[in-house]
């Protein structure tokens, strides 16, 4: 195999008894770049001509070992446009605190930064200024969203590793959907600082792997209190590769019965079926449980976080960065650099988020979506009271063509079904590849656990990675 | 509850987005059913039920206010579409 194809472990491994070098990764990654980046368009503003300059560190744990980025998440000097027109050009004078996490860590930062729907808002990677990414399963399909850039980087390996963010499944349903690993930490894990907000009280940075192994390294990196982070949580952060290599006898798993319902795929419900059996036959118990209020779920979400995202993205204005349109008048400057700046699904959801919060209107949809969103934390904690963990699909089909539902919002929104509970619970969830549709496309198994349980999630999923040959596999590109 | 189209237009001027006629058509159309969809939550009984604005049981964070290192002018304005001196410059607001 070549070095942009193995696992990060595998090249940390390499790169500690000097069988690799960090630029010798770079080379084989630049190399993949060149072959298959025109098809897949995981990256924004690749240009075939440039071979971005890095000079890798070789220091540290990570010993110069390269991640890449999202574009919302700042990278000082390094162009970070959250895949929108009115972020033109901006390159953040500071950076993220995971980015100085993984730089104190020995990481390089991969100057080309993933794609993904403007904002993160979406489930498709359609809604990128920089035109759509494509699944390396299956061209003509989607690689999910928002964090779709991330996922088919990695999946592709024109990564090795990748950060996204998860606001209502934005990790999760793109790992899902390119058969790779992706985890939303608990909610106050992982800090926030210099992560572009979308919706404050669900967003989440976490990793995109190709293994369970590899995630663990990762979270562990990029987890713990940050003073800049005020919803950071200070909390001892455990070495999560503990968690790896223990058996899962007699874990109790709950299977919620709200996600087996009409509109499911018949061979995601038969593959993930399979996947609980693999389960109880590593020695993990599983019964029936419910989550009743699941049906909620979206249209809590669709008004909590458009609500938050209206007021975080009042910031775009043309003042301080980024595309200004020109006027002679301030008014008149800030609606068009508004109306130029942002693409359609974004001004969708800023004025639906603006008349949920507006006068009138407020206790209807916004006060009422909050209290909603407690009965569903509500069926988390009681299911939790009995069970180690709750295991789901993590989307109700596998990756959907280009084109299928862009003209439908709601359609669209639906797709995020199995993901949206758990950013409004808090909890954390991964992602894990479980099987393929007869058509080759990956299937995701989704593990939920209690808040700050992180080590249960890597420990089932370790278990059944071990078990099963689905992470191996990898697209013919 | 329905969403009409003059709703949608004074929305989007709260938001300070400019919309084109056939933008604002296709907005209120796609914002009605959307809340059409939404209008379930009207359904469940809420009344003895607390609002969760955020899960994590914190409030009040503080920090000691002592003076740390910050932005330089010079930075913060390297992204300015239009700058003048140390200031970011807009257009003209008193006539």
């Amino acid at each position: 195999m070549e070095l942009n194809q193995l696992t990060a472990h595998d090249l940390l491994d390499k790169l500690k008894s000097n069988q690799a070098t960090p630029e010798g990764i770079l080379d084989s990654l630049y190399a993949r770049i060149q072959k298959v980046e025109l098809k897949v368009k995981a990256y924004a503003r690749f240009n075939p001509a440039d071979k971005p300059g890095v000079s890798p560190r070789a220091d540290g744990l990570l010993s110069g070992l390269p991640i890449t980025i999202k574009d919302n998440i700042c990278t000082e000097g390094l162009n970070t446009e959250c895949c929108s027109k009115i972020l033109n050009n901006f390159r953040p004078p500071y950076d993220a605190t995971v980015i100085s996490k993984l730089k104190t860590a020995g990481s390089s930062i991969f100057p080309l930064k993933a794609n993904m729907d403007e904002f993160a808002f979406g489930s498709s990677t359609e809604n990128s200024y920089f035109g759509t990414t494509h699944n390396p399963w299956n061209l003509e399909s989607v690689p999910g969203g928002s964090s779709g850039g991330s996922a088919a980087a990695v999946a592709s390996d024109e990564a090795i590793w990748a950060l996204g963010s998860d606001t209502g499944g934005s990790i999760r349903q793109p790992a899902s959907f390119c058969g790779v690993v992706g985890l939303k930490p608990t909610y106050g894990r992982v800090s926030r600082f210099g992560l572009i907000a979308f919706a404050s009280s669900l967003d989440q940075i976490g990793p995109i792997t190709k293994d369970v192994e590899d995630a663990a390294i990762l979270t562990r990196i990029i987890s713990g209190y940050d003073p800049n982070d005020s919803t950071s949580v200070n909390q001892d952060v455990p070495d999560y590769t503990n968690s790896l290599g223990k058996d899962i006898k007699g874990l109790k798993i709950g299977i919620p019965k709200e996600y087996f319902i009409a509109g499911m795929d018949t061979q995601v419900k038969a593959v993930i079926e399979e996947a609980v059996n693999k389960l109880k036959s590593l020695g993990a118990v599983s019964s029936q449980v419910t989550l009743p209020h699941t049906q909620y779920a979206v249209p809590v979400y669709y008004i909590i976080a458009t609500a938050e995202a209206s007021s975080n993205l009042a910031r775009f204005d043309g003042v301080q960065y980024g595309y200004r349109a020109k006027s002679n008048n301030l008014i008149d400057m800030y609606k068009k650099t508004r109306a130029q700046g942002f693409g359609e699904e974004a001004k969708r959801r800023i004025i639906l988020g603006t008349f949920a919060l507006s006068h009138g209107y407020y206790d209807a949809y916004y006060l009422r979506a909050l209290k909603v969103r407690t009965l569903i934390k509500n069926d988390f904690d009681a299911v939790f009271k009995d069970f180690d963990c709750i295991v789901a699909p993590t989307s109700p089909t596998p990756a959907f063509k280009i084109g299928e539902r862009a003209a439908d919002p709601l359609k669209m929104y639906l797709s995020d079904i199995y993901t949206i509970s758990v950013n409004l619970a808090g909890i954390p969830a991964i992602s894990i590849p479980c099987g393929f549709t007869k058509e080759g496309l990956p299937v995701g198994l989704q593990i939920m656990a209690k808040p700050f349980n992180e080590e249960m999630l890597f420990r089932l999923a370790h278990a059944f990675e071990q078990n099963t040959e689905w992470h191996k596999l990898k697209p013919r590109l | 509850m329905a969403i009409d189209k003059e709703t949608v237009e004074y929305v989007a001027h709260l938001a300070r987005i400019e919309l084109k006629p056939e933008e604002l058509d296709k907005l209120s159309r796609q914002l009605h059913d959307i809340l059409g969809f939404i209008d379930k939550l009207s359904a469940l009984d809420v009344g003895q039920v607390k609002p969760t604005s955020h899960i994590l049981p914190i409030s009040n964070v503080l920090r000691e206010d002592k003076p740390h290192i910050c932005l330089t002018p010079d930075k913060a304005l390297e992204n300015a579409p239009s700058k003048n001196g140390n200031f970011f410059s807009v257009p003209k607001i008193i006539e």
